[in-house]
């Protein structure tokens, strides 16, 4: 197909060339992920945690809600964000529609599920292994929690980035809530939307490969990070 | 690499701080003297126009505008809620109707381009001789060739539907036939006309700049009710308090100015104007 | 390794009284599933000996130090401790498990957390900590993490983390059953050190000379029941009950009690 060889061409001259445009894009949507994730996970990781050592009823439902949100599809969370900070709605007089601080509320209202609910997942394991132990030394449930989640960091790597492909992949709802609007909410996503409905594949293609070159990169970097620490400490 | 919990913890904060930090200046980069957002449509995007013209009214005012591209269905219920401080679309009718229901304070005519029917390059339905746009229609439902409708709110598709109403046509039973609704922007119905070789109707400017023709070409413009008018509104701040009115009226005073006119003629897709300045004051001088 | 000297043991035990015991615990029973697991138990823990909990797999032993400890409570009867400081008794009560429970940090870290939550300050945490490494002879390992360690030195471990709480009662669930002879025999050397440290042990076992060797008073159960509670001497030497008499004789099978078959057949048993 000549549009995988274009595309591939347009993504070299983008980055050859270094146009200050598309370090912006790039810029603007790492720093929307990685801080939607962040807040995500100081949400996410306690609740996910926490869900695995309280017992209170109604455990069960909430964890299978949890669960069924990480599916929840990024365009219609972007509309009742879009709902909820428009002038018209409730939070109309923060003005923060159409800006990155919408497009960050948007991402982090779909990756703290699933940051949640993965979290429960592995923290549950090692709470079977921990639970008399811990309950005989007399810590109490909230440093539980943090015991659990400081001996799960390993594995808790793999569900953050699974928050952090969410985000950075996702176009439905920052294209909403934020609007796409040239050098102030256009991130990598939007970008090959736009492109895309201009009929430019080739570009779009391109800027494609460039945000896939991210996401590898950031993976690999967290897997060689999260490899040698292991080795340090078994 | 004992530091690294610690290390790890303390990255991610500072990278946080740093990002915030970005973030805010990178909302506020152009704000020397605010900024208005500006609800539009895909073809004053798509079409490069705003790219083109805006930075001059930046560098005169020192306001920055931010445009919305969404169909005009979109931009005005934006509009409507008070997300943004001006509509400029291409929908009279509708554009009346927003001010007359107190959601705008008054409407300008700023320019207008033109509709055209693209279609394939054999041109089946034989639209080429056709005298006037109706009669293109006509033919294109009687040899049932593939046409690809917006199927939104959009000013495009609303005149397309008025053409359709001045003949004798089952649309809705030939949906998903012939007639095929893509729900779509002007770029998505251009792209998915593209591969299936049919006939739409499009506005020159996202025309011209569009890169996908594939085997598309221009068969039948020049109708006089095929011109496309676009108005510039303000809206209403004594129904949304927070508009940026001295800025949103700038800016109208700006788009219906000789600079802002002349700006508007001089943009170029291919060496052609495709934009055409036609605002009451502007018409009065030339 | 040193656990003769007496001198920086830790709580170090001149005068030390009691807080929490005694424990009493009176008709106690215990269910799970519909079936009663521990039946009308009633006993009382004192202060001063060591107490090792005998009998065969499925006789309770490890339900009856759990509902000691408070791990879990009982469906009918009450556990009470009846000492003076009965506000927060599990403070002063440790647990060692059948299985070491390592958290995925280093022996120091693992040492560290336990005692972090307890308002003790980091300078006498640390010294604590080198102090109770030198009795159990982890100094050498502290930074090692503790999932690397063999069994027996992960026991050693979860025993030194016990200790280092200064509890007036340590619990102990078959402690040496999943170590080789040199592993238990180090580890009963510490429980020596500990009981001489004043606090009080309530131990389970099925291996009859761990019992032997280290028990002040012996209580044998059965299928949930307290059957008999003597002082060592005299339950090693004859145990008043039948079912006693032939757990000392290797001959008790839980799954049946009429059928007791004569020593020749028992010895097949055994050899295969």
């Amino acid at each position: 197909m000549m549009e995988i060889r274009d595309a591939f061409a347009a993504a070299m001259a983008l980055i050859i060339n270094f146009e200050s445009g598309l370090a912006e894009i790039v810029l603007l949507s790492l720093q929307v992920s990685i801080i939607a994730v962040a807040i995500a996970c100081l949400i996410g990781l306690p609740i996910g945690a926490a869900l695995a050592v309280f017992q209170f009823p109604g455990r069960t439902a909430i964890a299978v809600i949890l669960n069924a949100m990480m599916g929840l599809p990024p365009v219609v969370v972007g509309l009742i964000v879009y709902l909820t900070l428009s002038r018209s709605g409730p939070l109309g007089t923060l003005g923060l529609l159409y800006t990155p601080t919408a497009m960050i509320i948007a991402q982090i209202c779909l990756v703290t599920p699933i940051i949640a609910a993965l979290t429960r997942q592995t923290t549950e394991d090692l709470w079977q292994e921990y639970a008399e132990h811990l309950r005989s030394i007399g810590i109490g449930p909230w440093r539980a929690v943090t015991t659990l989640l400081w001996d799960s960091r390993f594995s808790l790597i793999t569900t953050i980035l699974a928050g952090f492909g969410r985000a950075s992949a996702e176009v439905g709802a920052v294209m909403i809530v934020g609007g796409n609007i040239d050098h102030v909410t256009r991130v990598m996503t939007t970008s090959i939307a736009l492109e895309t409905s201009k009929g430019d594949l080739a570009l779009a293609l391109g800027l494609g490969i460039i945000l896939l070159a991210l996401a590898l990169s950031v993976n690999a970097a967290a897997f060689i990070i999260n490899d040698a620490a292991m080795k340090r400490h078994g | 690499m004992r530091l690294f919990p610690g290390f790890l913890l303390k990255f991610k904060r500072s990278l946080a701080m740093v990002a915030f930090s970005l973030l805010l200046s990178v909302t506020n980069a152009f704000a020397t003297n605010g900024f208005i957002v500006v609800a539009s449509t895909t073809s004053t995007v798509n079409s490069g126009l705003f790219k083109n013209i805006l930075p001059k009214f930046t560098k005169t005012t020192g306001i920055s505008v931010r445009v919305l591209g969404v169909g005009t269905g979109q931009a005005i219920k934006v509009a409507e809620r008070g997300d943004a401080d001006i509509l400029f679309v291409h929908h009279k009718i509708s554009e009346v109707e927003f001010v007359k229901n107190a959601f705008g304070v008054k409407r300008y005519d700023v320019m207008y381009n033109d509709f055209i029917v693209v279609g394939p390059q054999d041109d089946p339905a034989d639209v080429q001789k056709a005298k006037n746009v109706v009669e293109a229609y006509k033919k294109i439902a009687a040899t049932k060739s593939i046409f690809v409708s917006r199927g939104d709110e959009s000013g495009t598709h609303k005149k397309s539907l008025e053409f359709w109403r001045t003949i004798p046509v089952d649309l809705v039973n030939s949906s998903g036939k012939w007639y095929r609704e893509a729900g779509s922007g002007m770029g998505a119905t251009l792209n998915l006309t593209s591969s299936i070789n049919g006939y739409t109707l499009t506005d020159k400017s996202t025309w011209m700049a569009f890169q996908n023709k594939g085997l598309l070409v221009v068969l039948f413009e020049g109708d006089p009710s095929m011109r496309n008018q676009y108005g510039i509104t303000m809206v209403n701040p004594a129904r949304h308090k927070h508009v940026k009115a001295p800025l949103a009226s700038a800016f109208i005073g700006w788009v219906i100015s000789n600079d802002g006119q002349a700006a508007i003629n001089d943009f170029r897709i291919s060496g052609k104007q495709t934009f055409f300045a036609n605002a009451a004051a502007y018409k009065k001088i030339n | 390794m040193d656990s003769s000297t007496n001198e920086t043991l830790p709580n170090n035990v001149e005068n030390k009284s009691a807080r929490i015991l005694p424990l009493v615990l009176k008709n106690v029973s215990y269910e799970k599933a519909g079936m009663r697991l521990i039946k009308d138990l009633s006993v009382t823990f004192n202060f001063g000996s060591l107490t090792v909990i005998l009998g065969p797999n499925g006789a309770g032993k490890s339900l009856l130090l759990r509902l000691c400890h408070g791990l879990i409570k009982p469906s009918k009867g009450t556990v009470d401790w009846c000492g003076p400081k009965v506000s927060a008794p599990q403070r002063y009560q440790a647990m060692v498990f059948q299985r070491p429970v390592m958290l995925r940090r280093s022996v120091i870290a693992n040492l560290s957390h336990s005692l972090k939550y307890r308002g003790i300050n980091k300078a006498e945490r640390t010294q604590k900590i080198d102090n109770i490494m030198q009795h159990t002879g982890l100094s050498r390992l502290a930074k090692v993490p503790a999932r690397l360690l063999s069994v027996g030195e992960q026991q050693r471990l979860a025993v030194a983390r016990a200790w280092s709480l200064d509890p007036e009662v340590l619990f102990m669930d078959e402690p040496t059953a999943a170590l080789d002879p040199a592993a238990t025999h180090s580890l009963e050397n510490i429980i020596g050190a500990i009981k001489k440290s004043g606090t009080k042990i309530i131990m389970s076992t099925h291996d009859l000379g761990q019992a032997k060797r280290l028990a002040d008073e012996v209580l044998f159960l059965y299928r949930g029941r307290l059957l008999e509670q003597a002082d060592a001497s005299q339950f090693f030497e004859k145990p008043n009950n039948d079912l006693a008499q032939s757990f000392m004789r290797g001959e008790l099978l839980w799954w049946n009690r009429q059928e007791l078959k004569p020593p020749e057949q028992l010895k097949e048993r055994r050899q295969k």
